[in-house]
């Protein structure tokens, strides 16, 4: 919010459009890493539809819901999580700013949820009963994250 | 107008405290403990339920080292930051040397054993509805845990907060016997009433405070604001949560919200300690959720 105004105020005084502002507000950057984390949660649902019981079991759907996991779990995080992108300078994110403070320990945990990606690839395909155990041990590296790196909503 | 009555009624009963002596802190009365056994598995439950390890565990700890209560964890608040204690059964560092009649007014009264008043940043606020079965227990099952030497640190508190007395006036306040949600209707709610009012004291997280600290029960779980930065901690009232029983159960056993996102920040160790909770306990909380007004 206040870089947002400097920046603001800045770009006033060279005359500068307001084109130039995209650069940055971040908007990419966010859009890119909320996205992935709702592809994550979209194909999560798929996998905990059926381990509810409320979607009937599906060996194919299920392992292309994981293997999605996986897939997102390669991709390159530093990109998306520029400096001064966190949710005490701009608006628009639960971002907080230990993930630059404790970057070390964002990533592992970005690599721990890779690790249980991995598990749940590896148990799709072996029916429902496998499910359960490995949506949980998912969760728990989502909720590591969420505990200390993302603010609640507004 | 709220906050004027709240500020007439702390110049009452600060006047009454000057000349009476109301401040003073009165441990609990112990005869109704007295013919109580303590059976120390169903403590467990009452201690995860009640999430004394949440605050009392050394920062960062995971897994059993949640069991070593050596304090640690910061509480921010507008007052001050207060540090939770070494509650480990420690004779010298921790309560190892306390009774059972010292370990109750702690918990239910908020009192120590040298009579001094606590700091409601530790819930005896909402530990005071808690039966005396279940204190009783929970100090049977103290004696299983381990013990640990870590000095306690002192809070970073400013004058005059760091005047206990203080909170005597504040108590006169905000401690009450009344449950929020008066009737419960099914023995299910009255099971989840307990569950939410008391033991796993929801709403010092989502009811929000008034100028002095104090829980505003008439916006009951109706949201505040995150204590540690930003964003609002969510409402829980059915007009505002709308997911049903079975995925409010859901989210208290795994997290995962009903689109599949994961609970964060404090609610996370909520969630961890419901997970270890029988099925019947967190459907009992949802269902005390869906009879909230
Ligand atoms: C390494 C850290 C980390 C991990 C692991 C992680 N998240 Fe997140 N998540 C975040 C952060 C940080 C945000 C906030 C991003 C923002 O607002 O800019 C977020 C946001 C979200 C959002 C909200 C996206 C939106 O629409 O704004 C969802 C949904 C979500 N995560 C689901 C998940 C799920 C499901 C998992 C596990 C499968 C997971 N996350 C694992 C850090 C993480
Ligand atoms: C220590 C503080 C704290 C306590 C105690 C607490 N909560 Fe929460 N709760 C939170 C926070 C913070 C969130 C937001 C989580 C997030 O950002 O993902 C939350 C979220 C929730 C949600 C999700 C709501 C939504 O709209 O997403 C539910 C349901 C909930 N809590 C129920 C409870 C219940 C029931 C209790 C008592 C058994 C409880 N909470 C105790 C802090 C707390
Ligand atoms: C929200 C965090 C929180 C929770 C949950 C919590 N406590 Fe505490 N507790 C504190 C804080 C902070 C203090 C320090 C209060 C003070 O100094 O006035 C404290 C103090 C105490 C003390 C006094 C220790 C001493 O040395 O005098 C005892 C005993 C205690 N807690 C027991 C418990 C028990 C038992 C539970 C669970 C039923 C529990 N606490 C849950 C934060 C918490």
């Amino acid at each position: 919010m206040k870089k947002h105004l400097a920046a603001a105020v800045a770009f006033a005084a060279l005359g500068c459009g307001t084109a130039a502002m995209a650069q940055t507000d971040f908007s990419a950057e966010l859009k890119a890493r909320q996205g992935q984390f709702r592809i994550m949660a979209i194909n999560l649902g798929i996998l905990g539809g059926m381990a509810q019981g409320k979607t009937e079991y599906n060996a194919e759907a299920a392992q292309a819901a994981a293997d999605t996991l996986v897939a997102i779990s390669m991709v390159q995080q530093t990109p998306m999580w520029p400096a001064g992108s966190d949710n005490m300078s701009i608006d628009g994110t639960r971002a907080q700013p230990t993930i630059w403070e404790q970057n070390d320990d964002f990533l592992s945990k970005w690599g721990d949820f890779g690790t249980a990606a991995k598990a749940i690839q590896a148990a799709a395909a072996g029916g429902v009963e496998g499910l359960g155990p490995v949506m949980g041990q998912v969760g728990g590296t989502c909720s590591a994250c969420h505990d200390t790196h993302r603010a609640p909503a507004n | 107008m709220r906050r004027g009555l709240v500020l007439g009624a702390l110049g009452i009963a600060a006047i009454a405290a000057a000349g009476f002596g109301v401040t003073s802190a009165t441990p609990i009365d112990s005869s109704p403990l007295a013919g109580l056994a303590g059976d120390p598995a169903k403590g467990e439950i009452v201690f995860i339920a009640s999430g004394c390890a949440s605050c009392h565990a050394a920062p960062d700890t995971e897994g059993d080292a949640k069991l070593v209560l050596a304090g640690g964890q910061r509480f921010a608040s507008d007052f001050g930051t207060f540090i939770a204690p070494n509650i480990s059964s420690d004779p010298e560092a921790g309560i190892g040397a306390w009774s059972l009649e010292d370990f109750a007014s702690a918990v239910k009264k908020g009192v120590s054993p040298d009579g001094q008043h606590y700091y409601p940043a530790f819930p005896y606020t909402a530990y005071s509805l808690m039966s005396d079965q279940d204190v009783v227990d929970l100090w049977a099952f103290w004696q299983t845990l381990p013990a640990d030497a870590t000095p306690s640190q002192p809070h970073e508190v400013g004058f005059p907060f760091n005047i206990r007395r203080s909170v005597g006036v504040w108590k006169l306040l905000y401690m009450t016997d009344d449950w929020v949600m008066a009737e419960a209707a099914t023995p299910e709610i009255e099971l989840g009433r307990y569950l939410v009012e008391a033991l796993a004291h929801c709403g010092e997280c989502h009811t929000p405070r008034d100028a002095l600290g104090g829980l505003d029960r008439s916006a009951w779980l109706a949201g505040a604001p995150n204590p540690t930065g930003r964003g609002t901690i969510p409402s829980l009232t059915p007009e505002d949560l709308t997911w049903g029983p079975i995925e409010i159960a859901y989210y208290l056993e795994t997290g995962f919200t009903p689109d599949f996102d994961s609970a964060g920040g404090h609610m996370v160790a909520v969630v961890e300690n419901f997970a270890k909770l029988p099925a019947s306990d967190r459907e009992a909380v949802a269902a005390y959720l869906k009879a909230l007004p």
